[in-house]
């Protein structure tokens, strides 16, 4: 401290102060930083706390020791038969997984054209894995050929009849293979519908807001059950004699339009989140309505609500299994036909079948999950005025 | 009218008037925010239209490039009467430049391509042309070097800038100021009423919502003071400053001018 009495003025005599020399930053004390302040913080900061995380602790130890005992230790690894997985105390029947993996994996596809959706399933992760990635070049022709290309190829490739393919009904298609069609298509075709629906109830034009709502409410009203049952049993009422659609096409239009609703609302949050003033910087430069929505709006309106649109995605994705109501064997609908196969009855081949199936589920959810959190990391720009 | 003698003194040049506003009327539901207006503001003229919040200043302001719409009345901005034809209201608004109050920077894109965009998309410029023209822009303000920052990097201030430089670069004609410094720290102030001094000193016609009367004093060919959606009084600067008329204009001035 520097007193300089001589700059003292007649209020405040003798207290003036000129700072000479600016104060520098010092370290943090050592028990608010690093691995101890961070343990001391968040998992011992009182008594409570530190209860709280050993019996935590304890529950996570448990549950995975269970797990992995049962999955690894007592587990059964090789066989022919059912016989040794039905041995007191064995644990996850593996060989069950492996001779039937087939049938998880294609359902009852004719297992001499496996070949084809082997390829589409390369062909998605050869696509999709490029346009994930933020780095890789080629955007818009990539973005063409997953969404325009890869539809039309699976589509021809899956159901054959052209080209020397032998043709492969629907409903021998199953297992992953179907999961992954109906909620690929589910999310790709959802989007851009609930986006438009978003779009129209917020208009102007009351006819279009109108037909907006209607839709928008009716398909919130009424559960994806029921959706999938009236697309499977009454749909061929209504349509002419002769006419016909197929099974899995009615599947995909119902998750479709179904999921789109909840879309639409999650993208109308979004738009209602982003102030007058971008409407109006844009409008104010004369910027068209399109022009001002794809340029201005949706893409901040799309980057707030993303944590809830992959909510929704991975919801879908996991609501795929319900189409085993109308008679679509996917992922679990093959674990549920297989586990009661004879050969493999065992106490725990269902508990295998369903680890299986959960093992999957999680990992592609769980995967939607961070790739999300990633996009968002990567979308924000500094805070908003 | 006093105001249209004014005016023609200043647009003896120019035979259409920049902004010519005629017995505007406006209402928020029942509420009658613009009440009989008439201004007309001619080519290269300075305004400044300051009165207390509430009045319709911005309004008045909003009105000419079609943020607001008006219920009676005719609005003509360079000769193209504002209707419900949304394609003329494009037209008009791509030769008004507008600058908000909270700036209204485009947050998800830098500062050069919330330069760049109304050229690439409205004005169809090909991008290298189009951030020529920005960059030339962003050095008029003197922040090229924010080019590639986005607008929650900058400061108050700089953003402010941006948004003159990005209603700059479609050339406009007339120029629209809704409070550009009112949120602005006061640090800043200075640094956006520079390069609207400017603005004003290159011939612009623009129009601005302000309470800085020094900036009022230095620039403006009139001083339009409004108060319950009316124009109460214009007069050039040092009249309006020295010797106001009206009573509310005296309360104002008084409560302003400490």
């Amino acid at each position: 401290m520097v007193q300089t009495p001589t700059l003292a003025s007649p209020t405040v005599a003798g207290k003036a102060f000129v700072r000479r020399q600016l104060a520098a930053s010092l370290p943090p004390p050592l028990a608010t930083a690093g691995i101890l302040g961070w343990l001391r913080k968040n998992l011992f900061g009182s008594l409570s706390d530190a209860i709280l995380t050993v019996v935590g602790l304890a529950i996570i130890v448990y549950v995975v020791w269970t797990v992995a005992d049962f999955a690894i230790v007592r587990a059964v690894t090789t066989a022919t038969t059912g016989e040794a997985c039905r041995k007191p105390g064995a644990g996850a029947c593996w060989p069950y997984v492996t001779s039937f993996w087939r049938l998880f994996a294609y359902g009852y596809y004719p297992p001499a054209e496996q070949w084809r959706p082997n390829v589409v399933f390369a062909l998605f992760a050869l696509l999709l894995i490029p346009l994930a990635i933020p780095a890789a070049p080629l955007k818009r022709t990539n973005a063409v050929l997953f969404l325009i290309g890869l539809p039309i190829v699976a589509a021809i490739l899956l159901s054959g009849g052209v080209f020397g393919l032998a043709s492969v009904e629907t409903r021998l298609w199953g297992g992953f293979l179907v999961t992954l069609i109906i909620a690929v298509t589910g999310i790709v075709a959802s989007f851009p519908l609930g986006l438009l629906l978003a779009l129209g109830r917020r208009s102007n034009m009351p006819a279009i807001r109108f037909l907006s709502v209607m839709y928008i409410e009716f398909w919130r009203g009424v559960p994806l059950i029921t959706v999938l049952f009236l697309a499977s049993n009454m749909l061929p009422l209504f349509l002419p004699v002769g006419w016909n659609v197929d099974q899995l096409v009615r599947a995909l239009v119902g998750v479709t339009l179904f999921t789109a609703a909840y879309i639409a609302e999650i993208i109308r949050g979004g738009l209602q989140a982003i102030p007058r003033g971008q409407y109006e910087g844009a409008m104010a430069l004369g910027l068209g309505y399109w022009q001002m929505m794809v340029l201005i709006v949706l893409p901040q309106a799309i980057k707030i609500v993303i944590p809830n649109l992959v909510s929704s995605f991975i919801s879908l994705f996991k609501d795929t299994t319900l189409v085993q109501i109308v008679s679509i064997y996917d992922l679990l609908g093959t674990i549920q036909q297989s586990r009661n196969d004879p050969a493999w009855t065992a106490p725990t081949t269902s508990s295998t079948g369903y680890l299986v199936a959960a093992l999957i589920f999680w990992t592609c959810c769980f995967g939607m999950s961070r790739y999300s959190q990633f996009i968002e990391r990567r979308l924000h720009t500094g805070h908003r005025r | 009218m006093a105001d249209t003698a004014l005016a023609s003194t200043a647009s003896a040049a120019n035979a259409v008037p920049a902004v010519q506003i005629v017995g505007v009327n406006k209402w928020y539901g029942d509420f009658h925010v613009l009440k009989e207006i008439d201004l007309e503001v001619a080519k290269g003229e300075r305004i400044v239209i300051c009165g207390p919040s509430g009045s319709g200043k911005s309004t008045m302001i909003r009105c000419i490039n079609r943020l607001e719409n008006h219920q009676a009345g005719r609005i003509v901005v360079d000769g193209t009467e504002l209707t419900n034809d949304l394609k003329r209201i494009d037209e008009i608004r791509s030769e008004v430049g507008m600058v908000f109050q909270h700036f209204n920077l485009f947050p998800h894109l830098t500062i050069l391509q919330n330069c760049t965009l109304a050229l690439i998309w409205v004005k169809k410029l090909p991008k290298k042309d189009a951030e020529e023209v920005a960059m030339q822009y962003l050095k008029k303000v003197r922040i090229p070097e924010q080019a590639n920052k986005f607008p929650g990097q900058l400061s108050g201030g700089q953003q402010q800038r941006v948004a003159i430089a990005r209603a700059l670069c479609m050339n406009p004609k007339i120029m629209l100021f809704d409070e550009p410094t009112s949120a602005l720290d006061p640090e800043m102030v200075k640094e956006v009423l520079d390069v609207m001094i400017g603005l004003a000193e290159s011939g612009m016609t623009m129009l601005c919502v302000t309470h800085e009367m020094g900036f009022a004093r230095q620039v403006a060919n009139r001083v339009i003071f409004m108060d319950a959606g009316q124009i109460i009084e214009q007069n050039e600067p040092v009249a309006f400053f020295s010797n106001p008329q009206h009573e509310r204009t005296k309360l104002f001035l008084s409560q302003i001018l400490h």
